[in-house]
């Protein structure tokens, strides 16, 4: 332990490298090697045992999808890729991911019609009772799907909209907008509205603003929006499961109902499913990342913080 | 181009809830002017600017251009042209089609849109960069841009607001003589709010001197800084000294005009009465740091100030190297500060007597309406020796 | 943009403006109004219907069967003893590893994307994933046995383990991420100041980041705990859903679309959020007692 108590560390703590790196930087690697500290132990366990479990639980379904016959051997013992073929036809997948699509891109095309100019409200002026609305945009975020997925499910039977595309595409809005939302202020705000003032300086009307000097400097951040909403109801299980109809699910609800009932049918072909599911999902957080950092999926994390 | 002959601007008011950023601000612009709107931050100067342009609404008052209303006019109707702070270009236009936004705007055909923005361009030496974006340019440059995409529709009048704050000091002063080159060149009357007083003083026709929003005083360069209204503007100016005296009439170099004498700390000064001080009694009287004289330096602090009829002994407490002179900081013997520049070489400690020439001393009442102290001066215009502080130790 | 500046009085619309109330404030309302009847409305709808019970005896008959039958009553047990656990896990496994990782390092953008995957992935992919992975004849006894810890593989599935390995899966990337922006919201000079006045990093840690850090930690505890206390996938596909893992959502999601009782689902949903409620609280309080006077996390 290189701080023990009382020993005082007499590095200079404003060395260039230690500020680069925050204050662990100015390590010297030889010192670092030697003693490595608890911290980096647990950092590399926790990191470890989280890596190698998450490869075991990916590497599962995949490996059994192409597998022959696998019982009680490390692998399979022969290789094939009828499984897919199999799960296509057994749980209609072609309608399944026609309806993941559908609802994924209306949710985001309402989210994002409705969410960005309630954010360009919000990132440009202060009212009465601003603090509130920004609360009813937080509250659906961060609340569970699960606690509120219930009551608006039984809104939506009694309105006799569950079970169809509208049912779904409505309750999947529920955290998209508010998700637009907070994803977009703060990239409004950062865009100065003097730029605006000085487009009205130069003689330009209010169409002529959004159109001209709004809209394409909104097209980043709405992209980004976009693609974050798409990664997330593509993966939204509990409001499309309390929502959706047998012509309505999405691909993780279709799955859900085989895993559900997988007495009945071949675990392998689940497994293909669960593995194209994985691959689709996978290509999404592809194409997010050209847009986004990882961290923003989850939280709105400031990387140029730490990078900086 | 298109000229007005003046634009009135009437009780112009201006609230924000209870809060009243701009009070009844009357002023005349004639067509071709250049004015200056100074005051520290907060003053209601931009306030003023934005409400000229119409980009905040007025609660008060009235704007008219040669007798016709048009503060009811929306801003992209009053063909006005300005110049911000922070520039705001549009990142996402080159710089070209910045400039031609306006034109694009007013529907101009592309042939002449190009010719102007060619001209504007080259009028402040960017022909070159006509195809960068704006974030590829440095801070001169992207001002010189907002300037031209200000200037390329000629407007009527011109406003910029702070346009040069955001610049490093070398940057400024070679701005400024660019700002003042294309006023003279083009004659377009222009609106500038500031609150540095050198960039007010060197640029303009006219100097508007706001305070929490009142006017405070509106004259020409040289009034403003020669015969500043009142103590507020005289700290604005660079009156560093506001020292406590008592007025004692009759006596001293009394006679002409509004000459006093005042007392204090030992000592006494010639200065002269400015509005509303009083005949006798406490007063204030500033002076400049390069208006105070050294008259006697060390050992003469023992024969008092018996030798001159006007004089004040001070102790020097801090002094400051600043190449061709001394910038000092000592105490009266009533412990007052005093600040003064001299070319004597001093040291703390020394004692000093110090005189200043009477016009140059000016008495104020000691109790302003609600007056705190004057605002703290930028400390680079405030320490570094101006021109005429420069000139009045010159050999 | 125009004042009706001519009367002595301003307009109402320019009073109005002056508050921040204009056209562009308006471009909210859609919002406002879409939340406010897909998300606001149905809490106001179930909690009232959940007053009117199916079949009679009184408005608090919904909540008085719950609490009356033991089968019922012990899921918020069950949940808790779930959801409790998998949030100081995540926690406490997140602080030292975001600590550590708070800097620059290499890889970091691909370990940011690993860790997210499980997120993106979702807890219906995990649990078909942990079945094969945990099972009898899964990888993670195999290595156990073949290493010699174990004799007998574990049943990890179909039972409690089975669930809260999931919970940690799905969990702790998130706790992880939420800690990490709390932790480089704290102003690095802070902890260089402290070090030049001679804190040890234990010290420094202990009496600078911590204190700063604790706000954000209750919140992330917060978080991941609500997240868990909702658990109802995992529950049904990895766990034991008629025992061990019979938690309260699939007791709430049984009653409504299953039995059809809609007052009934609506009460042990409200139920969920009471008790989720309750323990937010409870952090919250508990921090505000302890740390009264910290500056958030949050530069």
């Amino acid at each position: 332990m290189a701080g023990t108590t009382g020993n005082v560390d007499t590095r200079d703590p404003l060395a260039p490298d230690g500020a680069a790196a925050g204050p662990h930087g100015g390590e010297e690697p030889a010192r670092r090697r030697r003693f490595g500290r608890p911290v980096t132990w647990v950092t590399v366990l926790v990191f470890g045992l989280f890596f190698v479990n998450l490869a075991g639980v990916i590497g599962v379904p995949l490996v059994d999808s192409f597998g022959s016959r696998w019982f009680t051997t490390w692998l399979p013992e022969g290789w094939t890729t009828k499984w897919y073929g199999e799960a296509w036809d057994e749980f209609a997948l072609g309608q399944v991911f026609w309806a993941t699509a559908l609802v994924s891109l209306l949710v985001v095309l309402l989210s994002v019609a409705i969410g960005v100019p309630a954010a360009y409200a919000l990132a440009r002026r202060s009212f009465p009772g601003k603090k509130l609305v920004l609360l009813l945009f937080l509250l659906p975020i961060l609340a569970p799907p699960m606690t509120y997925g219930i009551p608006l499910a039984t809104v939506l039977y009694k309105f006799h909209l569950a079970g169809s595309f509208t049912g779904v595409v409505l309750a999947n809005l529920v955290p998209s907008v508010p998700f637009v939302v907070l994803t977009m202020t703060p990239f409004i705000e950062q865009i100065d509205p003097r730029i605006e003032a000085a487009a009205r300086m130069c003689g330009a009307k209010t169409t002529a603003i959004f159109l001209r000097i709004l809209a394409p400097l909104l097209v980043p951040g709405i992209l980004a929006a976009s693609v974050l909403v798409l990664v997330r109801t593509v993966g939204m299980f509990e409001l499309t499961f309390l929502t959706a109809g047998p012509e309505s699910q999405t691909l993780v609800v279709a799955l859900y109902y085989a895993m559900f009932s997988a007495g009945i049918r071949t675990q392998q072909s689940i497994d293909a499913m669960a593995v194209m599911y994985m691959f689709s999902m996978l290509v999404l957080l592809v194409i997010a990342l050209r847009f986004v950092n990882p961290t923003q999926l989850v939280t709105r994390v400031k990387e140029e913080q730490t990078e900086k | 181009m298109t000229h007005f002959g003046s634009l009135r601007m009437e009780k112009v008011s201006r609230s924000f809830g209870r809060f009243r950023a701009l009070r009844e601000l009357d002023l005349e612009i004639e067509g071709g002017e250049f004015i200056a709107l100074l005051g520290p931050s907060g003053c209601g100067k931009s306030t003023a600017l934005n409400c000229l342009a119409g980009l905040l609404p007025l609660t008060g008052g009235a704007i008219t251009v040669d007798g016709e209303r048009i503060d009811n006019v929306p801003p992209e109707r009053r063909g006005f042209g300005m110049v911000f702070q922070n520039y705001a270009l549009f990142p996402h236009l080159s710089v070209h089609d910045n400039v031609a936004f306006g034109l694009k705007m007013a529907r101009v055909p592309k042939a002449e849109r190009n010719l102007r923005v060619a001209q504007a361009l080259a009028l402040v030496h960017l022909a070159e960069h006509a195809r960068k974006r704006p974030g590829q340019l440095s801070g001169g440059q992207q001002q010189r841009v907002a300037i031209a995409r200000a200037v390329v529709l000629e407007p009527r009048l011109v406003l910029m607001d702070e346009p040069l704050s955001n610049l490093d000091a070398a940057l400024r002063l070679e701005m400024r003589t660019e700002i003042r080159r294309l006023h003279q060149r083009l004659g377009l009357t222009t609106v500038y709010v500031t609150h540095d007083q050198e960039e007010a003083l060197s640029l303009a026709d006219r100097l508007v001197v706001l305070r929490d929003g009142t006017t405070q005083q509106i004259g020409t360069p040289e009034e403003v800084y020669g015969s500043p209204a009142n103590r507020y503007v005289a700290g604005f100016m660079g009156y560093r000294n506001m020292l406590d005296v008592t007025v004692t009439t009759g006596a001293g170099a009394g006679g002409d005009g509004g000459r006093t004498r005042v007392d204090l700390a030992d000592g006494r000064l010639a200065g002269t009465r400015r509005d509303g001080a009083p005949d006798a009694g406490d007063a204030v009287a500033a002076v400049r740091p390069e208006d105070l004289d050294v008259a006697a330096a060390a050992g003469a602090a023992d024969s008092g100030t018996d030798g001159l009829d006007f004089a004040v002994p001070a102790t020097v407490e801090v002094v400051e190297y600043h190449g061709r002179e001394l910038a000092v900081q000592g105490r009266l013997s009533d412990g007052q500060r005093v600040h003064f520049r001299t070319r004597t070489r001093l040291a703390p400690d020394d004692a000093v007597e110090l005189t200043a020439p009477p016009e140059r001393v000016l008495v104020f009442p000691r109790e302003e309406a609600g007056a705190p102290d004057p605002p703290p001066r930028r400390p680079a215009a405030g320490e570094t020796p101006d021109p005429k502080a420069s000139e009045a130790v010159a050999p | 943009m125009s004042a009706d500046a001519r009367e002595g009085r301003p307009a109402l619309r320019h009073r109005l403006a002056e508050r921040g109330v204009d056209r562009t404030t308006m471009l909210v309302l859609p919002g406002v109004a879409f939340l406010l009847v897909l998300f606001c409305y149905p809490f106001v709808y179930g909690l009232q219907l959940s007053f009117q019970p199916a079949e009679g005896g009184g408005p608090f008959a919904n909540y008085r069967t719950f609490f009356e039958d033991p089968y019922l009553r012990e899921t918020i047990w069950l949940t808790l003893r779930l959801a409790v656990p998998a949030a100081l896990i995540n926690c406490l496994a997140a602080v030292p590893v975001a600590f550590r990782t708070r800097g620059v390092f290499r890889g970091r953008r691909l370990v940011m994307t690993l860790l997210v995957m499980p997120i993106t992935l979702g807890t219906v992919l995990t649990a078909q994933g942990l079945l094969g992975y945990l099972g009898a004849n899964g990888w993670f006894n195999k290595i156990l046995t073949g290493i010699g810890i174990i004799d007998q593989p574990l049943g990890l599935v179909h039972n409690y383990w089975g669930v809260l390995a999931s919970l940690v899966i799905s969990g702790f990337p998130f706790s992880y991420l939420l800690t990490l922006s709390y932790l480089t919201g704290i102003d690095p000079s802070l902890e260089r100041a402290a070090a030049t006045l001679g804190a040890s990093r234990r010290q420094r840690f202990r009496h600078v980041l911590l204190p700063l850090l604790a706000p954000g930690l209750a919140i992330t505890f917060c978080l991941s705990f609500v997240l868990a206390f909702a658990v109802f996938p995992s529950a049904q596909l990895v766990g034991d859903p008629r025992g061990s893992t019979h938690v309260i959502s699939i007791e709430a999601y049984e009653a409504a679309f299953q039995q059809f009782d809609y007052p009934m689902g609506s009460a042990i949903a409200m139920i969920m959020a009471a008790v989720m409620l309750v323990v937010v609280a409870l952090v919250l309080t508990w921090r505000s007692l302890l740390y009264r006077g910290a500056t958030g996390g949050k530069g």
